[in-house]
């Protein structure tokens, strides 16, 4: 099938669309969008995590036939430098895989809670796995970004 | 003091630099091995065994070959030179020939246009079993290595004896990035292969090998790697995607999903083990006897390598006059294990660690005194007859740990509660408990490996600024390694600007990204390598180089500039290679384990606080604190970022991490089924650094990266069972453990 998107403002088509797809391949591997990453596509680790219609999602769990005609935002697209520099500042980033997907998670979270504390950070960002820091790092980042 | 004012340089040894890979990743814009792509590319797939042990009696590949879209389907009889791999023993391979030992093994692998049209041909490849029983329980397996350890007098008595027997699951290194890579090949009948891993040059002679190919002919190129861990120091797609590429002509990629990246590495050995520790009334110990037995699994891996680390680090960073020490690893029918950090040592210091609890129960010592009371110092013997002759500050650390502020009280906010945000108790039944733990590594390779890292550095002029370029094989696998280096380089040539190339095989072996070796070697390589590009710098002056140093682009002695870095150099720059290797190591005397096996022992220390919810099985980790010895923390912000990496994939282990193996079958191979640590379940660190320099290191630096994953785990479950007064011999520790 053929679908036309909207991704990172810009209208985007793709053809030969397999009917089993999901977003996170249409933008990977049809659209040259390899920003979401693809750790488990079962919706547990949220590294594959974009907007979709101003609205997080897991990418992997959404049928790329869902997206016809809708507008999603990826990390490569996203105006979130406060929270990538605060990532960065912190040491928030190892591996980098679950980075994108925590750079929207918490782009997210400071656009309802410019202030969070600790335990609303935590739930919100629960369901993004990193391996690599512990979170102490990221909760770090968290705090310096809801700072500026 | 004005000497080191003069080294100074912003960026070097000892600041916290920022990652040069960073930007990228923020943006999302740093390619993973996951990430590439080619034109033309093709997707590669694995056909796997669904039987622990069986005999193949036939392969059809008939029906998946008729598949549109399907390009190539090879089995064993495709692989054009050795049909079978490993890192210390060449025992797995490649594709099932006429057994299958494993359930995961590769048996067949197809090349499609599209990665889903690839997986549907090769389940339509039909596989003829005669499923055989499988071997699952270690202890009826054959052995691959028996390391035993003799220290004093093996018939010594105590007055008080503690014994145990405990249980370690197996674990998973559950890395984020899954194994993946592009296999390009090339007009000169070679191939390029862009992937992950943590050691490009292993894979090479492993992959130019079962290609039938010269090692020149096959260029390993590291893409980004999303994590290790151990996990990838073995052959997964490596020789899959090559074998693709070149029966195709075209670029193969191969990425594994979450499910076959569970089949396709190896995991922490699952391990039995039985101790017996002999102590005097005041628990001074006087003997320790111990029996390992680790699960190897299907294939041999790195297993004599874990077991030996088992063995050596087996009784803990204790000074124990009589050992009698025996660690075996045996095949199996179960999924094959090899490195996971911590390496053998996670394993033994869980038992050990319960071990000096129960000590002290027996002792009626505080469970820190006990282990102060027989902590092994600098110049003591290990169980190897080994003299630990740099700083081991056991002692030290376990202190710290003791002195660090309390957690906080326990809270009335449900979400700080055991069960979390699932809001299952406001408070009853649930109980506090405390525990503490130490642990012992070794850093780099061991018994007489020779172990050795490459590093090429040039010194040009760019824009008539000096640039250094450092070039390796080493892989960055999330540690911060290309951030060393260029610091290294900072350090040693005095220049702002570094650029750290891409790691491939076109320079020299860095050695593996484990062992928690490679800015200890790595980064030794590159400072060796500065110092001869130093050298031949300083030799273009008519002067004598003595005293001479190099700083803020200047070349600089005592008395002030000697000249201008740009002006020796001019338009000839200077390159100079370097192999570098750390002292040797000696080989275990195969019947006293006696030997001076390792480089350099590595400490660390937790306490844990915890909250258990009795009535429902639920544990919290309030807290931990940490201490460890780091020699030389090259870069602080990494290096803490380490230690809160490793206490968490410990605190896992302690709680939550284990690949269910039933009869051979992996029952949970997903991130819904096997757990790791959230966010809501690692709590807030309180971390100590100890810059104690070993004096047989570059910079005085110990390796960081496994300690705090070894004793994590002891010291959260000691944290459960002072507060459920439970026994706890296994981890990870389960609901049902704790309740009825």
């Amino acid at each position: 099938m053929r679908i036309t998107v909207t991704v990172n403002g810009q209208q985007r088509q793709a053809d030969h669309v397999w009917a089993g797809e999901s977003l996170l391949y249409l933008l990977r591997e049809r659209l040259g969008l390899p920003g979401a990453k693809n750790a488990c596509e079962q919706g547990e680790c949220g590294s594959c995590t974009v907007y979709l219609d101003g609205e997080p999602v897991c990418a992997c769990l959404v049928a790329a036939g869902q997206v016809q005609g809708r507008s999603v935002t990826t990390v490569e697209g996203l105006a979130a430098q406060r929270v990538q520099q605060a990532f960065l500042e912190a040491g928030a980033v190892q591996c980098g895989f679950c980075t994108p997907g925590l750079i929207i998670a918490v782009h997210d979270l400071l656009a309802r809670t410019p202030r969070p504390g600790d335990a609303e950070v935590r739930e919100a960002l629960a369901g993004n796995l990193c391996r690599c820091t512990g979170y102490e790092k990221i909760l770090d980042a968290v705090r310096l970004a809801a700072s500026r | 003091m004005k000497q080191l004012l003069q080294t100074r340089v912003t960026g070097g040894v000892g600041d916290s630099a920022a990652r040069p890979d960073g930007a990228l990743k923020v943006r999302g814009e740093f390619a993973f091995a996951s990430d590439l792509w080619a034109d033309r590319m093709l997707w590669g797939a694995t056909l796997r065994s669904p039987h622990p042990h069986a005999r193949i009696l036939g392969i059809d590949i008939t029906e998946a070959l008729r598949v549109p879209g399907v390009h190539a389907v090879l089995t064993h009889e495709d692989v054009p030179g050795s049909k079978r791999y490993g890192l210390e023993i060449a025992d797995q391979p490649v594709l099932a020939i006429d057994e299958v030992r494993y359930a995961g093994e590769p048996v067949a692998i197809v090349a499609a246009d599209h990665p889903e049209t690839a997986r549907r041909a090769a389940a339509r490849i039909a596989v003829s079993y005669q499923v055989l029983p499988p071997v699952t329980e270690a202890e009826d397996g054959q052995v691959l290595r028996h390391v035993p350890i003799r220290r004093g007098d093996p018939d010594a008595t105590a007055e008080l004896v503690v014994t145990g027997e405990y249980e370690v699951g197996m674990q998973d290194q559950a890395f984020l990035g899954p194994e993946a890579g592009l296999a390009v090949p090339a007009a000169d009948g070679g191939v390029d292969l862009y992937l992950a891993t943590q050691w490009l040059h292993a894979d090479q002679r492993q992959v130019a090998a079962c290609l039938g190919l010269p090692p020149a002919l096959v260029r390993l190129t590291l893409a980004g790697v999303g994590g290790a861990f151990g996990a990838r120091e073995d052959i997964s797609m490596q020789v899959h995607a090559c074998m693709l590429a070149l029966r195709t002509g075209r670029p193969v990629k191969m990425v594994y999903g979450r499910e076959e990246s569970f089949l396709g590495h190896v995991h922490r050995h699952p391990a039995k083990l039985r101790y017996e520790h002999g102590a005097t009334r005041d628990g001074r110990l006087v003997y320790v006897k111990a029996r390992i037995m680790l699960d190897g699994g299907a294939y041999a891996s790195s297993s004599a390598a874990v077991v030996a680390n088992a063995a050596t680090l087996g009784i803990g960073p204790y000074d124990v006059p009589n050992v009698v020490m025996d660690a075996y690893v045996a095949y199996t029918n179960n999924p094959p294990c090899g490195a996971m950090r911590g390496f053998g040592a996670v394993q033994a210091c869980f038992a050990y660690e319960s071990q000096m609890d129960k000590l002290a129960a027996a002792a009626g010592l505080d469970p820190v005194e006990v282990r102060i009371r027989n902590a092994l110092r600098e110049g003591a013997r290990m169980p190897t007859g080994q003299v630990v002759d740099g700083p081991a500050p056991v002692a030290e650390l376990l202190r710290r740990v003791q002195a660090a502020p309390p957690a906080p009280p326990r809270s009335d906010d449900p979400r700080l509660l055991p069960g979390g945000v699932g809001n299952t108790t406001h408070g009853e039944g649930v109980v506090r408990g405390v525990g503490y733990a130490i642990g012992i590594k070794n850093v780099c390779f061991s018994e007489g490996f020779d172990d050795y890292a490459t590093a090429r550095v040039r010194l040009e002029l760019i824009s008539g600024e000096p640039v250094a370029f450092v070039h390796t094989a080493a892989a960055e696998v999330g540690q911060g390694l290309v951030t060393v280096q260029a610091q290294v380089a900072r350090t040693e040539l005095g220049v702002e600007r570094v650029v750290v190339a891409t790691a491939d095989t076109s320079v020299g072996s860095a050695g593996s990204s484990s062992a928690s070796r490679q800015t200890y070697m790595t980064g030794g390589a590159v400072r060796a390598a500065c110092a001869a590009v130093r050298q031949r710098l300083f030799a273009r002056l008519a002067r004598d180089p003595a005293g001479l140093w190099l700083a803020g682009g200047k070349v600089v002695s005592v008395d002030g500039v000697v000249a201008d870095l740009a002006e020796v150099l001019g338009d000839d720059p200077i390159e100079e290679t370097v192999e570098w290797r750390h002292r040797p190591t000696s080989p275990l005397d195969p019947h006293t384990g006696q030997g001076d096996a390792h480089v350099q022992y590595a400490f660390a220390a937790h306490r844990a606080t915890v909250d258990v919810d009795v009535e429902l099985g639920l544990v919290r980790v309030v807290e931990i604190a940490t201490a460890q010895d780091v020699g030389k923390a090259v870069n602080p912000q990494a290096v803490v970022g380490q230690i809160h990496g490793g206490t968490a994939q410990g605190l896992g282990l302690a709680v939550m991490e284990e690949i269910q193996v039933v009869d051979g079958m992996v029952r949970n191979p997903s991130f819904t089924d096997y757990l790791i640590p959230t966010i809501l379940d690692v709590p807030p660190m309180h971390v100590e650094v100890l810059e104690l320099a070993d004096p047989h290191a570059p910079y005085g630096l110990r390796g960081v990266g496994e300690p705090p994953a070894i004793s994590s785990t002891p010291a959260v479950v000691a944290a459960i069972r002072a507060a459920t007064g439970r026994p706890l011999t296994r981890v990870p520790v389960r609901p049902e453990h704790l309740i009825g």
